[in-house]
């Protein structure tokens, strides 16, 4: 069943493979590759202590002496799946401590894991063992904005939520919208490349950066921080950090460009009887909606009844939901309201009316509230799936005729190993940016699990490979999934990307275990 | 011949279009009025003044006879009519005012209300409407419209039953340390309190049906009403800004900040 090139790109990783599925992978164990570096010591805070504010040291260690709790928020992930053993944290205010932390770092072969909001999914913000934590809390000031052009200067720990309020007085939004929003940072948002709700209409991160300031591995400081649209000088560095997820060197600044608010925005959610209706439905209203649609997300009945029932926004009635088995949201944004009113109208008539039988019944948000609050059920769906159980996620790449497909083998493998029971696997969700052709395959279980784990990996990363899909659409690597890398990437890609690696951080001390294989 | 089963139900949901709730508020330079150029939607009271009689319907069924919505504002104002009947209302009545008239007071509105009620060919029984409006938070219409028709009233309520064979109303009303049950006769005026119901999203047939049920207009010279403000609003300012507070490193950074401040031990 798996194609003769995923079949050849898991026998390539499979050996290496083995030995790291265990469940061990998660804790630091002596099946992680050593790296040479060293942990943190006393001296080493001393040195710490010699140029940073107190207040930007939290160490375990003394004479700080921090009590261990207050580094666990840094130490664990938003999961609560995977927990470093770091015994400092640090928080410099300018690039220039950065750039101090760095080099000294480098010099000891001390690991960093540089942190920001910590609301990553792959495990790429946490410690695998003791490393040093790197957060970029208190670098958080906006440095510029230049209402004429939309671009913005910001330090990388300003909170994307901070600056979307920032923004709004102006006219302006950010080009990426995701469920962290409210704890996230822009330097963390660049160094995952993240997608989120607005990537349809706006594009990728590499499209809306205009230049970044990075500390490289040695703590030299490369300042790209350019406001220019264009500017085709040599060779394009800023792509390679973006979305490096802080293995090629710490984002201290990010230069980006930010689109004009849209003067009107609706959201409707759609009703379908089953997954025969959602292409249909795509492509109509692709065509109907052109340059207004801004977001075309989707979700199976699951995740929509398991995000209303924890209360993540309110649901719809029970006559609209009656026999649909999937939901979408469109939202549209555009420049007159009457205009783009008179095209949803026209567009819901179209697929409401009972010959096509494409839509069985939706809602149409009345007032800014209401359009919150159903945005709310589609973003609320991790949270809601956290609430259910421990989460596996899966998020990938695949065709989008695919997604029905991939969920329903999913759930077949699951229960031919007898793993569908309340103690054991107790949801099987999807949802996603069905535009981007992005699903996020959720699984809610009573307890992380070897045998779970080993059910569900790698026969996912096997189907994925089989559509020649990516093992990670939008969350990265970190380090949950340096082992299936494989299964996306040949391997002269990763050949070529280990070579770089060494070359920007020949110690290997920037955020060690994560992204490549060991 | 007297009529053999008790006449049904005509039910009046005036709704206001104000300031969305979710929009920051920003006072003009004038310090006379706020910044009105942004997003409007339903008093949300007003929505579950609208859903309230739609739930109704769905427990009486035919008993109710007609859910009117009624509003009173500028031509755009028709949209949140439009909203109303989406969400379940019969037909509408707009009382237009021009796009630049001042904002009409309580006691314009609740005459209007008053003067739309008896230009009506069958009876209203019931007045549900919001507590008050969420841009002026007055609190007052829902009472002096009672109050000028001469009908019961029953404010703040959090939950609303209705026997309309014995034309009577049990409402429990929220009031400070409790709940209060009120029997009323018939017919009534009841304002919304939040914790009533919890409103609808319009569905999209609702919506479409919405769109082909009849909106009648007035003037409110057609009503007999002069809606000219006695009241007159001398200025509006914002809260006093709340100033950030800032951490001090150790204890002694502390005493010394208190001592700077003129606090000193007791």
């Amino acid at each position: 069943m798996l194609s003769a090139v995923a079949r050849r790109r898991v026998l390539a990783r499979a050996p290496v493979w083995r030995a790291s599925s265990s469940l061990l992978r998660q804790r630091w164990a002596s099946t992680t590759v050593s790296l040479n570096l060293n942990s943190v010591t006393e001296a080493d805070l001393a040195h710490f202590s010699s140029f940073l504010a107190p207040s930007s040291i939290l160490s375990t260690l003394s004479p700080s002496n921090t009590p261990a709790d207050e580094l666990t928020a840094f130490n664990n992930d938003w999961m609560g799946k995977y927990k470093g053993k770091s015994t400092m944290v640090l928080k410099p205010r300018t690039t220039e401590e950065v750039s101090r932390i760095v080099k000294y770092c480098n010099e000891k072969r001390i690991g960093i894991v540089p942190q920001g909001g910590n609301t990553g999914l792959v495990g790429g913000s946490v410690p695998v063992r003791d490393e040093l934590i790197l957060s970029l809390s208190n670098l958080n000031k906006i440095r510029s904005f230049d209402p004429v052009s939309g671009i913005l200067v910001a330090d990388a720990g300003c909170i994307l939520q901070s600056l979307v309020d920032y923004l709004a007085p102006h006219n302006h939004i950010m080009p990426i919208d995701l469920g962290a929003k409210g704890s996230c940072h822009i330097g963390g948002n660049v160094s995952t490349n993240a997608g989120g709700l607005r990537l349809l209409r706006y594009g990728s991160l590499h499209g809306a950066v205009l230049g970044l300031e990075v500390v490289m591995p040695d703590g030299t400081i490369l300042n790209q921080l350019s406001t220019l649209r264009k500017d085709n000088t040599g060779y394009d560095l800023k792509q390679l950090f973006i979305g490096a997820e802080g293995t090629l060197g710490v984002v201290t600044g990010v230069s980006i460009l930010t689109p004009v608010m849209p003067a009107a925005t609706n959201a409707v959610v759609l009703a379908l009887p089953s997954f025969d209706q959602v292409i249909p439905l795509y492509k109509i209203v692709k065509r109907d909606m052109g340059e207004i649609l801004s977001a075309f997300e989707y979700m199976d009945r699951n995740a929509y009844t398991l995000s209303v029932k924890h209360g993540q926004g309110k649901a719809l009635s029970e006559e609209e939901t009656e026999g649909a088995q999937y939901f979408v949201l469109i939202e549209t944004s555009g420049g007159n309201k009457e205009h783009d009113e008179e095209k949803l109208s026209n567009l819901l008539e179209k697929v409401m009316d009972p010959d096509t039988g494409l839509v069985t019944s939706g809602v149409l948000a009345q007032s800014p509230t209401q359009f919150e609050s159903l945005w709310a059920i589609r973003e609320g769906i991790p949270e809601a799936v956290g609430k259910a159980g421990k989460a596996y996620k899966y998020d990938v790449s695949i065709p989008v005729s695919k997604f029905k497909e991939i969920v329903d083998k999913t759930r077949e493998h699951l229960q031919s190993k007898g793993l569908l029971r309340e103690d054991a696997v107790k949801e099987v969700v999807s949802y996603g940016h069905f535009g981007d052709g992005n699903i996020h395959l959720n699984i809610a279980a009573a307890a992380y699990t070897p045998e779970i784990t080993a059910a569900l990996e790698p026969f996912v990363f096997e189907l994925v490979a089989s559509y020649n899909g990516s093992v990670s659409a939008e969350h990265g690597i970190g380090y949950a999934k340096t082992s299936a890398l494989g299964y996306s990437k040949d391997q002269t890609s990763i050949e070529l990307m280990k070579k770089i690696k060494k070359l920007f951080d020949p110690n290997g001390i920037m955020n060690p275990w994560k992204v490549l294989p060991h | 011949m007297r009529p053999t089963s008790a006449r049904l139900l005509n039910v009046l949901v005036p709704v206001k279009r104000c300031v969305d709730y979710a929009v920051k508020i920003r006072v003009n330079p004038d310090q006379k009025g706020i910044d009105l150029s942004v997003k409007h939607s339903m008093n949300p009271f007003d929505e579950i003044a609208v859903e309230e009689a739609v739930r109704l319907r769905g427990k009486l069924k035919d008993a109710v006879k007609s859910i009117k919505v009624l509003t009173v504002g500028p031509p755009k104002a028709a949209e949140t009519l439009r909203t109303a009947l989406a969400m379940g209302a019969d037909s509408g009545i707009h009382v237009e005012l021009p796009e630049t008239a001042p904002s009409p007071e309580p006691l314009s509105i609740a005459k209007l209300i008053k003067a739309s009620i008896e230009k009506q060919k069958e009876p209203i029984d019931l007045v549900i409407m919001g507590k008050q409006a969420i841009d002026d938070d007055a609190g007052q219409t829902g009472q002096m419209l009672a109050g000028l028709l001469g009908w019961s009233q029953a404010t703040f309520a959090s939950k609303v039953e209705v026997d309309e064979t014995n034309k009577v109303a049990l409402v429990t009303r929220e009031i400070d340390g409790g709940l209060q049950e009120v029997r009323c006769k018939l017919p009534l005026v009841v304002t919304t309190d939040l914790r009533l119901n919890e409103p609808r999203y319009a569905s999209l047939p609702n919506i479409m049906k919405a769109k082909k049920k009849p909106i009648e207009k007035f003037q409110p010279s057609d009503l007999g009403v002069d809606v000219t403000p006695i009241l007159e609003t001398i200025k509006i300012t914002e809260p006093p800004k709340r100033i950030g507070g800032t951490k001090v490193e150790s204890v002694d950074e502390l005493v010394a900040k208190l001592k700077a401040a003129g606090i000193t031990a007791v």
